[in-house]
């Protein structure tokens, strides 16, 4: 089995699997973060719940980390294996008659989201983390907030332009790096037999409306403290 | 037609190659692209110069062996075809060609536009075949049942002539549609069962340890096979793959 994943299959298959986490967890934090729009009580408790359930934390959290570390090694890994098999480049070559963009570039989109992600930490995970482990306030209160904090945390984020110019780079090239993933993965999983079209289908829904609805977020909260 | 060719000419294996700059002024558009290749090479014959190397053999699409980068794809600008089958009426006048070898870590150019390409040899060598008793006692093979569906679809993945175009169009060099069918050739069929697991754990190892690279799912692959080997193959090789090591 371990000679599995050293295969160049395995490795694909590995790589698809950590994605189909992620892709996993894209989905239930869209679902979180989305009720901040409707309901910021809803939001305040789900957000409260998720910070401080010890299964989510203790448990979850550290396989997430794992998936997102595996998934980005594993993506340069692959890179420079891929580079490695055409040690002489063409001097002419047509890739955009035979492939996507998309397809073709999924280090770039990557990298892109990668950088995100670094920012998104800073943001959003170092802060938590401080609070919850280093100062040991596991309570959800901030002084002057009524009730939980997070909700406030949030919106005081997408004050600024350049965050929220970021954030929705960052979603754009999610978007390009799903609408190929998406299909992908099944495909590393060897999962497409009879069903390729209907995949095809799901992942451009999926790949288009997560994105958009992170940008929406974002775009909602800017806009609300910038019109007041 | 006048043309201007950018060749890619390498004396051997171990020296440098370089783009050279070729002018040919009287091409029919009805002359194959290979004919258009003997042209060039019997001028340069006159001239006293070294043609240019190119492999090539049936001439009709089934042997695999015309292998170039034409243009910045394999084979050429038209779909499901060998160079053999290109036409030059499928270029205009006055257009510059750029002709180069397949590239690949794995397909080291011989000379000029040829390529060694025994790594697909080795691969199937490895296990691409079934053990049968041949000592003049074999069964009718229409004595085994086998699905309509199931046949046609190992006689599609059959069709590949290990041309290595899936190789060259590839951003990854990846091998996989290749290995692919020759693994789906045998997996869709009784008589490849019993060699099952051994074959494509064997092909797979063969594949990488020649250095070819990983699939990414680009698709560039199937789109410039000459006999149209889809992608499925390649899933159909992830699945037994997964299945071998279950
Ligand atoms: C952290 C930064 C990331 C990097 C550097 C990265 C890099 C890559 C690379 C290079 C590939 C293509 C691998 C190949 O050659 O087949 C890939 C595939 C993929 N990525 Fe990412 N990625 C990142 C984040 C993400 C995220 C956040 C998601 C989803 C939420 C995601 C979903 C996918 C999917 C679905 C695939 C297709 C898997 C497959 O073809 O089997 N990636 N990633
Ligand atoms: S799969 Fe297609 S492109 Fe690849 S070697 Fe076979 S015939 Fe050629
Ligand atoms: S020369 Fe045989 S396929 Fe082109």
């Amino acid at each position: 089995m371990s000679g599995f994943f050293k295969s160049s299959i395995g490795r694909k298959i590995a790589m698809a699997l950590s994605a189909f986490f992620l892709m996993f967890f894209l989905l239930q934090h869209f679902a979180i973060n989305i009720l901040s729009v409707f309901s910021p009580d809803l939001f305040n408790e789900v957000s409260h719940f998720m910070g401080t359930n010890p299964l989510v934390q203790f448990a979850l959290q550290p396989v997430l980390i794992f998936g997102v570390v595996f998934h980005f090694v594993m993506g340069f890994v692959l890179e420079i294996k891929n580079r490695n098999a055409r040690q002489i480049s063409y001097a002419k070559n047509n890739g955009s008659a035979n492939s996507t963009w998309m397809s073709r570039n999924m280090i770039w989109s990557g990298v892109a989201i990668l950088a995100f992600i670094i920012l998104h930490f800073i943001d959003f995970w170092f802060p938590e983390i401080n609070t919850k482990f280093i100062k040991g306030d596991w309570s959800g209160l901030h002084e002057g907030v009524e009730g939980y904090r997070y909700f406030e945390e949030l919106q005081h984020k997408f004050h600024s332009h350049i965050r929220t110019i970021a954030y929705v780079i960052a979603f754009v090239f999610l978007m390009l790096h799903l609408l190929h993933g998406f299909t992908s993965a099944f495909q590393s999983m060897g999962a497409t037999a009879g069903r390729k079209k209907t995949l095809q289908n799901i992942g451009k829904a999926y790949s288009i409306i997560i994105p958009l609805g992170f940008i929406f977020i974002a775009l909602y909260h800017h806009l609300k403290y910038v019109l007041g | 037609m006048k043309l201007t060719l950018k060749i890619w000419r390498q004396k051997s294996a171990e020296s440098k190659g370089k783009i050279v700059d070729y002018k040919l002024d009287d091409v029919s558009p009805d002359m194959s692209f290979l004919e258009m290749l003997d042209v060039l090479n019997q001028d340069l014959i006159n001239k006293n110069e070294e043609p240019v190397a190119f492999d090539h053999d049936c001439r009709e699409g089934i042997c695999g062996m015309c292998s170039m980068f034409i243009n910045g794809r394999s084979h050429g600008p038209d779909r499901a075809i060998t160079v053999c089958q290109l036409h030059m009426r499928s270029f205009s006048d006055g257009d510059t060609i750029y002709i180069e070898p397949w590239r690949a870590k794995a397909f080291p150019v011989i000379k000029d536009l040829i390529v060694d390409r025994s790594a697909f040899d080795r691969i199937q060598q490895a296990g691409g075949f079934i053990s049968v008793n041949t000592s003049g006692n074999t069964q009718d093979a229409n004595a085994i049942p086998i699905s309509k569906h199931a046949a046609d679809e190992a006689m599609d993945a059959a069709t590949c002539i290990g041309c290595g175009a899936c190789v060259a169009s590839c951003k990854n060099s990846s091998a996989m549609l290749f290995v692919g069918a020759k693994v789906s050739q045998y997996a869709l069929l009784p008589q490849g069962q019993v060699e099952a697991a051994d074959r494509v754990k064997n092909m797979v190892a063969q594949m990488d340890l020649e250095g070819f690279g990983n699939c990414t799912n680009t698709g560039a692959c199937e789109v410039e096979c000459p006999k149209g080997i889809s992608l499925e193959n390649i899933a159909r090789m992830n699945r037994e793959l997964i299945k071998a090591n279950l």
